[in-house]
């Protein structure tokens, strides 16, 4: 993809706004499902396709990892499918490959994360093996080794990965002590240390049924699913054991720069922003779309792209954590542009606060974010990730309806407000490259 | 997640996207008619990916193909053309790319950015990407704003205008996108040159972005020149995947693109043939930045297009069973049990307007040199060719083929890449189809005649990404336990100091 604007910012966080809502063009019906054993999922039926797809979250994720052991949770997300019950690492896989049935896990800062997609007709055996995974995990010797061991290896490779440095020194700068400063893969120290013990202590205090949030689309109808969702979670504990997590102001204004051998510098900026729960949030996304959010119009590419030629992939987001709002902008050039580059986008966040969007900019971007919503809508795994995105931001089983209303009712004062609260202070930046000449 | 360390997309280059990166796209999405009975009954009778599209001819020679999905009221419109970097001409690198980005430039109905313009305000999504095969722009829109994506479309196949304030910045902008994705990353700069020495001849041995020097020295006339030479409706592929009818966007396509004339003789012609390869040749490629060493082994075999009936079908079986995923050859022998390697995976496109290769790619354990590894990987190879494949190894890959073409058929935009990509390099709608199909017929022999044909050590190129020299002194002191803090970049700002506590 030559003109992709993707910022690989990987944050692991899935928001709900950022992978926008379909339109209402065709609705989608959404059914809250309750099994007997009291969990509930949303469903989309749709037998266009043989297949099921479920995604699941449990609240918490990687700022749960206790201080000493940062990488748990990451670790664990590899090792859940490698081996559960009677069947060893080498059996499970084997029977999920020999059925085709795709199970995987991944964390976020603040939920963990599963997926598992099944051709309908191995559906008995593709929630059974969900099941054993999330109750029976082995954490057998050999597969914690050989995992802890892919892990070091890409947390070495890191070490000199420009992306992966300027990911890590900006949640440093951005949250100094706090556990958001960790980035969740832990280091190789941490790692090094980490058992089958803390993997287990890992799964007693986070998999339960009290912070699970659950979206299936495929061809299962309401009650088949019902008995599905006590199957594979109802033995689960029925109260995880988590830490409280204090809130966050990210910090504005720091700087920081790694030196790096490379001959482009990798620039990020950021800043406190607003939680997802805050009226103003959606004006605020309105306020990122506008400056740097993801087409060929916004601020950001056009004067640090377009007109300039100074990076490929450029742009912003709004990073909206449960117990932080914050904000991120990102771009690459050529090393001894990198302070001009720095200066173009502080100088945008600086009018974007001060000034807001022009009437035309805040019609546009209705226009594009309104229209874009049905595009996000067109197939079931798509869909399955939004239903997951929008429990877990609590948003209301309505939302899809409501969601552009919402867009639509923002003023432009209402943008302008926003803006100010998010880019009014001066941005945090961090720099990763040659060091400054 | 699976951690596979292995930055898998990065293997190949990031401009041959359809080789690796999407693995559901190229990697044979197939399907079960005839295979053992245990697993077939588990698979619902799906014999053909994309089923129900069609494909016809418009008058000027411009092929179309509708692939119907009703789930959403949206469609995927895209334009293929069968050109791409290795056909450009020599000393021009990344002319091919370079056109592909200043396509968004305008025309002069539209001009500037009014076309994307126009898309971001109907809320819909547009980009680009270009092969050394194809060159490939498309847009996600509402249906109803179908056939005004057709007419900006249709307009830029012949009307582009170029001026030299537009090309120079957009050139920066390639260059930097260079820098991004190779020159950055010592992986990437391993296999651009891995690439160059495995290729003798062909011109898949350049960078699809092309050489620093080379992109530097491209202009308004050279993209106009290669864009003259080649976008002409007879040399395009049109796709459109999602809410439509066949008769619906014929009747579109007739309105817009039929009535653009194809200009004669555009077509590519061959390129340079390889020789037969002399012998194994390795490349060693240091830098201060590597941590983790790893290799990359390339061997010559057959696409769809140039091998023997039923050649590639055996190839994507043997690349699954080789290297992919958890339960494969390599996994078990070489990662599983303290094996000597933290990855090793094995992957092979069939999509390519000339031979294809199987590329081989594996990063050893702490204390493994890249040589042990390679001689394991060969070894793990060997024995594969001498004693063949097992009955439930050759199910399972076939089965995985089959899945991959159900799953396939939930996302618009896999059936649009799956089959435009196919077309641009000359195979037919029929041959996507039947894929599946011709997977089931794949034999154990088969996999074992193409691994013995084609997987012989002595004709690979192997690329090693190895530390500096230094380093790598310092390394071998304390293998498999270097201190973590050698490691460390040295911070200028205590803030940005990168140890997590």
């Amino acid at each position: 993809m030559l003109r992709t604007l993707s910022l690989a910012l990987s944050f692991g966080a899935i928001m709900s706004l950022a992978v926008a809502m379909p339109s209402r063009a065709r609705a989608i019906e959404i059914q809250e499902v309750t099994s007997p054993k009291g969990i509930t999922a949303w469903l989309v039926e749709d037998d266009t396709v043989p297949i099921v797809n479920m995604q699941f979250a449990f609240r918490g994720g990687s700022v749960q990892d206790p201080a000493d052991k940062s990488g748990l949770a990451n670790l664990a997300s590899g090792l859940l499918d490698e081996g559960a019950g009677d069947l060893d690492s080498k059996a499970f896989q084997t029977r999920l490959d020999n059925l085709n049935i795709k199970l995987s896990f991944d964390t976020g800062r603040d939920a963990f994360y599963g997926s598992m997609k099944t051709l309908t007709a191995n559906a008995d055996e593709a929630f059974n093996l969900t099941k054993l995974a999330l109750t029976e995990p082995r954490f057998d010797d050999e597969p914690v080794a050989r995992i802890k061991a892919q892990i070091l290896s890409k947390l070495r490779s890191d070490e000199t990965d420009p992306n992966e440095l300027a990911r890590r020194a900006w949640a440093k700068t951005l949250f100094g002590d706090h556990p958001y400063a960790r980035t969740g893969d832990g280091t190789e120290e941490s790692v090094e240390e980490l058992t089958g013990a803390d993997l287990k202590g890992f799964a007693e205090r986070n998999l339960a049924r009290d912070n699970l949030v659950v979206a299936v689309v495929g061809a299962i109808d309401a009650e088949t699913l019902k008995g599905r969702l006590d199957e594979v979670f109802g033995d689960l504990p029925e109260k995880a054991d988590l830490k409280p997590i204090a809130d966050v102001t990210a910090a504005a204004g720091k700087t920081a720069h790694v030196d790096l051998p490379v001959p482009q510098t990798s620039i990020r900026l950021g800043g406190p922003g607003i939680k997802r729960d805050d009226p103003d949030f959606i004006p605020a996304y309105i306020a990122d779309h506008i400056l740097g959010g993801g087409t060929f119009s916004s601020r950001f590419y056009r004067e640090i792209r377009e007109e300039r030629g100074l990076a490929y992939s450029v742009g912003t987001s709004l990073v909206p954590f449960d117990h932080a709002g914050v904000w991120v902008g990102a771009a690459a050039t050529r090393a001894d542009a990198a302070q001009e580059a720095v200066d173009l986008m502080v100088k945008e966040v600086k009018d974007m606060a001060e000034n807001g969007p022009t009437d035309e900019e805040l019609a546009d971007a209705k226009s594009y974010l309104t229209g874009n919503y049905a595009l996000r809508f067109d197939s079931s795994g798509k869909i399955a990730k939004q239903l997951l995105a929008i429990q877990l931001d609590h948003l209301g089983i309505d939302y899809v309806d409501k969601r552009n209303e919402l867009i639509n009712a923002v003023t432009r004062e209402d943008v302008q407000r926003a803006a100010k609260r998010v880019y009014g202070e001066p941005p945090s930046v961090i720099t990763v490259g040659p060091a400054a000449s | 997640m699976k951690h596979f360390p292995f930055k898998v997309p990065t293997l190949v280059g990031a401009f041959m996207v359809s080789l690796i990166l999407s693995p559901a796209l190229d990697r044979a999405p197939a399907y079960a008619e005839d295979a053992t009975p245990d697993e077939v009954q588990s698979t619902p009778q799906i014999a053909r990916i994309a089923p129900n599209a069609e494909h016809f001819t418009l008058k000027n020679g411009m092929d179309v193909v509708v692939i119907p999905d009703k789930r959403a009221p949206v469609v995927t419109h895209m334009v293929w053309y069968r050109v791409g970097s290795a056909d450009e001409r020599p000393g021009q690198s990344g002319n091919a790319h370079f056109l592909e980005h200043l396509m968004f430039k305008g025309t002069k109905k539209h001009p500037g950015g009014e076309f994307s313009t126009y898309v971001s305000k109907i809320g819909g999504e547009e980009n680009a990407f270009t092969s050394n095969d194809y060159t490939a722009y498309y847009q996600r829109v509402s249906k109803d704003h179908l056939k005004d994506v057709m007419e900006f479309e249709a307009d830029r196949m012949s009307n582009l205008v170029l001026t030299d304030e537009v090309v120079a910045p957009e050139r920066d902008v390639i260059l930097e996108e260079r820098r991004m994705r190779v020159d950055n990353d010592p992986g990437a700069l391993m296999n651009e040159a891995l690439n160059r020495i495995f290729y003798l001849n062909h011109p898949y041995g350049r960078p699809t972005i092309g050489w620093e020097n080379e992109i530097k020295a491209l202009n308004a006339k050279t993209a106009l020149d290669f864009y003259h030479e080649f976008y002409t409706p007879s040399n395009a592929i049109l796709v459109v995947a999602g809410d439509v009818t066949p008769e619906g966007v014929k009747d579109l396509a007739e309105e817009t693109y039929g009535q653009i004339k194809s200009k004669p003789d555009s077509a590519r012609p061959a390129r340079p043939a390889e020789p037969p390869s002399p012998g194994p040749r390795t490349i060693t490629v240091r830098d201060e930045k590597v941590r983790e060493p790893n290799l990359m082994q390339f061997y010559a075999v057959p696409s769809a297009v140039t091998g023997k009936p039923g050649e590639a079908e055996a190839l994507s079986v043997l690349a699954d069973i080789l290297g992919t995923g958890a339960t494969s050859r390599f996994y078990n022998e070489l990662v599983r049990d303290n094996g000597p390697a933290t990855y090793a995976g094995a992957y092979y496109s069939p999509t390519a307007v000339d031979d294809s290769r199987l590329i081989v790619v594996g990063i050893p354990r702490d204390g493994v040199d890249l040589e042990t590894l390679q001689a394991d990987m060969e070894a793990s190879i060997r024995k594969l060719a001498d004693e063949g494949v097992s009955q439930e190894e050759l199910t399972r890959a076939k089965n995985s083929v089959v899945a991959d073409a159900v799953y396939s058929q939930d996302s618009q935009q896999s059936l649009a890449r799956i089959v435009g990509s196919a077309l641009a390099v000359g195979r037919t709608l029929e041959d996507v189809q039947t894929w599946p199909a011709r997977i089931q017929k794949v034999t154990a022999k088969d996999v074992q005649e193409v691994a013995q044909r084609y997987l012989d050590p002595e004709k690979a190129a192997t690329g090693y990404l190895k530390p500096a020299l230094d380093q790598q002194a310092d390394m071998s002191e304390a293998p498999g336990n270097t201190p973590a803090a050698s490691h460390e970049p040295e911070t200028a700002d205590p803030a940005a100091a990168m140890e997590q506590n």
